[in-house]
């Protein structure tokens, strides 16, 4: 009944499904090579006048010795062995897995980009500089806030950069507030960037409605609360309404409210951070503005501020001197928190991003928004009865769904994942957010279309039946992968982290 | 141009589904009052020939290791990237592809990040490595938070000689913990003066070696006198060393972290790089970020998964080992290709390239008058160059000569204002080597 699938191209790729593939360790031989390079200039000092004993390896590192063509093949297969977004559709909630474009690659491969020194002087980098100044600009009208820092690599980063500049805003006034306010279905890395920041994360309970629940938020809040965390739409897919009383509320006691921008994508052109009272806003770029993932990273997470955080900005902060028209890096930044990166965050990132940027367009940006929120409701509406969304009505970018109902037949979410993959399909996010039990989250994101969004339906509707019909099916899967279900029990108890030899 | 599959019958077969009559309805949850109501102010869309001219036309006014024989260094080198390195490394499969939670579907950048790992222990001497930080200065002050909850201290004493911007980092993540970062001044060979400090009482020692001088220091006396005083020892060092050079695990280190940019990731204006991380196995669950491991799936097949992820934020939260959650895994991968396309012979050329070409430019720039090169002692790939002209001036100097130098040491260090940083890498050849010196020698007479 279902569907071709997309994960079957693991599957059928030429040489990789048995056995399993070597280390490229076990394909070494010694005395093959792939490298080539020059010798050292024949007239410079020997390395035995030049490196004395003490300072020198005892035993060359155990490197793998193997041709460019060994080398070739085995990353290729590697790659083959691999979910993708340029193979198939990655519903993973909170994720935001949409299609990478391939200017944006070629953009970010040009030399005057790929191949610029970090320390190099301003004057040599003029069109690098202006790029992240218009970057910054949009950026900024998009958010509602006043100016940027890119240095922060990824959204985690982020958070750290704008909680550190919290907490230097406050003590600017004196004040050595200890709390920030967060949901209790905040992404992990809220309270660990919470902690990290020297704050302590205090956590309050969502209403019946999956919001932020008011009462508890008035009775958290008092004079020692820094601020609030909030993701909105929250990672449940819901907006919260409320934001205006929950800003006032924040406001009233001194605390600033932070905007985690896991979920930008969904409201891009349409609610501005800045309008809703927030005063920090961090983006994921390799979210809302498509720069590819890279297997977990690279992303990049600049962080967005209201004029009376300016001042604590790392340093340096890119100016523009309009009378010279001149970009420059101004490291003369005396209450900054100082620097995040060791040079500029992922510039390489940056430019990708500039380039969808510019692609998109006005129009093009609030699309991402409109077609997200359509795509994540049509599959909801398919999949509803098979499982219930865990808050009814109207979602977002995201929506989160629970298996519970076939927890009698003794399947889990995970049992749902996994035969997901046989009908060729990557399975959403499972068992977060964790205020919902046997949680599925699905983010369809806007470029999926009607068609891979109705496969996916049907394939999840029927994994509901076949839960009834026939569980072993769903707990013996996936069959089709490279791979079976690994241990994880095993690889946590008894550790491998790396090869040896035998 | 979007990148959107929708036709208007999709659209309104999707809207019909949903029950809805238009794309707006969908938005009517959120409150009239905080909607933006009018256009972005972002510039209008372009077409792809468009933008791609756009794009060359900013890219044409920025000059870098493209247009200039680069020496500069300081943290980031123009090495040489394989074709190779840049062909497997830019396969989509891997750079479009998002952290391997299912790792069923993952196998490839599971077993590619497994081999990272493996690699990196083997050049550091050590027996963890994680799967990647975002770059050096976050992998440091990573490091420092994990001596912090081994050893419960909260002092730390960096050697100057750490590379400055690294520093600086460690004491933004350190400000939030309270954490007492000291300096130690560095001695008339360019190297920290261990023999002086004093450790009591620390959570860590924090050694470079190559250091931002280029020059070696002596880890394992700082490794010793760290474990005697009840701290780790942590050591800042170049993966490109590592075919010639004493490991920082052979040296005793507790951790070795690194910028791992020039395996194989090209310099992009300082980013994206990958933070390179390496410990003990009795640390391991004190390790920040994601690590892969091996296993056996049901079948009892070879297999790789993400692994002690009880140390990670999604499960841990408040009391997580770090915030880390995206990494730079495909710089890692990248890194990864280019330790396997070198393999031991290949890495220790490079490291030869570079130590004996730095010395011959030591040699032929030591001979232009007026010039010195500052701290005597073995050094990795990097010199300071003292001369009579401002630094900086000179750096623009040379750039019009069609060399890129620097940086200029006397932000960083006062003491050091007339002072440069040369760094030399195999990609430089005994043309570069004598037009810099050339270059530097009209710059100085000229000026």
């Amino acid at each position: 009944m279902s569907s071709a699938g997309e994960t079957g191209v693991l599957e059928r790729s030429a040489g990789t499904r048995d056995p399993a593939l070597p280390l490229i360790f076990e394909l070494s031989k010694a005395g093959r090579r792939a490298w080539s390079l020059p010798e050292a200039q024949e007239e410079a000092p020997s390395l035995d006048d030049l490196i004395p004993p003490e300072h020198r390896r005892a035993s060359p590192p155990r490197l793998p010795e193997v041709s460019e063509r060994d080398l070739v093949r085995h990353f290729t297969r590697l790659s083959q062995r691999n979910w993708a977004i340029d193979v198939g559709a990655y519903p993973l909630g909170s994720c935001t897995m949409k299609y990478n474009p391939k200017v944006a690659e070629d953009a970010a491969a040009m030399p005057g980009f790929s191949l610029l020194h970090p320390h190099c002087d301003d004057g040599l980098v003029q069109g690098a500089l202006e790029m992240l100044g218009i970057l910054e600009r949009a950026l900024c009208d998009a958010t509602g806030m006043a100016r940027i820092t890119f240095q922060p690599a990824a959204g985690a980063q982020g958070e750290m950069t704008g909680l550190l500049m919290m907490r230097a805003f406050h003590r600017d006034r004196g004040e050595d507030r200890k709390r920030v306010i967060i949901p209790d279905s905040a992404h992990g890395t809220n309270p660990a960037s919470v902690a990290l920041a020297g704050f302590r994360a205090h956590e309050v309970a969502s209403n019946s409605d999956g919001l932020v629940d008011l009462d508890a938020l008035e009775k958290a809040l008092d004079t020692d609360v820094a601020g609030l965390m909030l993701t909105n739409p929250n990672t449940l897919g819901l907006f919260e309404r409320d934001i205006e009383k929950i800003a006032a509320a924040v406001h009233k006691v001194g605390g600033l409210l932070y905007y985690d921008g896991a979920n930008f994508n969904s409201i891009v052109g349409v609610v501005r951070p800045g309008d809703m009272g927030f005063d920090i806003v961090h983006l994921n770029l390799h979210k809302t503005f498509a720069t590819p993932h890279g297997g977990g990273g690279p992303g990049s997470g600049p962080l967005a501020v209201s004029q009376r955080l300016e001042r604590f900005l790392p340093s340096p902060v890119l100016e523009f001197d309009s009378g010279a028209e001149r970009w420059s890096w101004n490291h003369d930044r005396p209450d900054s928190i100082g620097r995040i990166h060791s040079f500029h965050g992922n510039f390489g990132i940056n430019v990708r991003a500039y380039a969808y940027l510019r692609s998109l367009g006005p129009e093009g940006l609030r699309r991402i928004a409109e077609y997200a929120v359509l795509n994540a409701n049509y599959l909801r509406v398919l999949i509803e009865d098979a499982f219930p969304t865990a808050y009814p009505g109207i979602c977002m970018h995201e929506f989160v769904s629970s298996a519970k109902p076939l927890r009698k037949h003794g399947v889990r979410a995970m049992d749902v994942a996994k035969r997901l993959i046989d009908l060729g399909y990557h399975p959403p996010t499972v068992y977060f957010p964790l205020v919902v039990e046997e949680a599925l989250m699905v983010e369809p994101t806007e470029t999926e279309s009607l068609e891979t969004i109705k496969g996916l339906g049907e394939a999840l509707v029927q994994i509901s039946g076949e839960a009834a019909s026939d569980p072993e099916l769903l707990h013996q899967a996936p069959q089709s992968t490279p791979v079976r279900r690994p241990d994880e029990a095993r690889a946590a108890r008894d550790l491998r982290l790396r090869w040896t030899p035998e | 141009m979007d990148f959107l599959p929708h036709t208007t019958e999709d659209v309104a077969e999707m809207l019909r589904a949903i029950g809805l009559p238009s794309v707006d309805a969908l938005f009517e949850g959120i409150p009239a009052s905080v909607r933006v109501g009018r256009s972005l102010e972002v510039p209008p869309a372009l077409s792809e020939p468009e933008l791609l001219s756009h794009m060359r036309e900013l890219a044409s006014r920025s000059k870098g290791a493209g247009d200039l024989a680069c020496f500069a260094g300081g943290g980031a080198y123009d090495h040489h990237v394989p074709s190779a390195v840049r062909a497997l490394a830019s396969r989509a499969e891997f750079a479009t592809s998002y952290t391997p939670y299912q790792p069923e579907l993952s196998q490839g950048v599971l077993q590619a990040v497994f081999e990272f790992q493996s690699l990196i222990c083997e050049l550091f001497g050590l027996e963890v490595a994680n799967a990647s930080l975002y770059d050096g200065a976050s992998a440091l002050a990573e490091a420092v938070n994990l001596a912090v909850r081994v050893t419960g201290k909260e002092r730390v004493v960096v050697g100057s000689t750490v590379n400055p911007n690294y520093i600086d980092v460690l004491r933004t993540y350190s400000s939030g913990l309270g954490l007492n970062i000291e300096v130690l001044p560095y001695g008339d060979d360019g190297t920290a003066k261990w023999d002086s400090a004093d450790l009591e009482g620390t959570a860590a020692a924090v050694v470079a070696s190559p250091n931002v001088f280029g020059r070696l220091e002596e880890v394992q006396g700082v490794a010793e006198a760290a474990h005697g005083a009840g701290g780790l020892c942590i050591c800042v060092t170049d993966p490109t060393a590592m075919g010639i050079l004493r490991s920082p695990g052979e040296a005793g280190a507790d951790v070795a972290v690194a910028e791992g940019h020039a395996l194989g990731n090209p310099m992009a204006y300082g980013g994206p790089y990958v933070g390179l991380f390496a410990t003990k196995l009795e640390l391991v669950r004190q390790v920040p970020g994601r690590i892969a491991g091996e296993t056996v799936d049901a079948d009892g097949k070879r297999a790789y998964v993400l692994t002690l992820q009880a140390r990670e934020q999604h499960i841990r939260r408040a009391k997580a080992t770090s915030n880390v959650c995206t990494n730079q895994t495909l710089m890692a991968i990248a890194a990864a290709v280019h330790l396997s396309w070198l393999g031991p012979q290949g890495l220790a050329r490079l490291g030869e390239i570079c130590i004996r070409n730095t010395a011959q430019v030591a040699a032929r720039l030591a001979e232009i008058p007026g010039c010195t090169i500052r701290f005597d002692g073995p050094r990795f790939k990097e010199l300071v160059l003292e001369t009579p002209a401002d630094a900086s001036k000179l750096i623009r100097g040379l750039a019009r000569r069609g060399f890129l130098a620097g940086p200029a040491l006397g932000r960083w260090y006062p003491d050091l204002a007339n002072c440069l940083l040369i760094a030399v890498t195999e990609r430089r050849t005994e043309q570069d080597i004598a037009g810099l010196t050339e270059a530097i020698e009209k710059e100085l007479t000229e000026q």
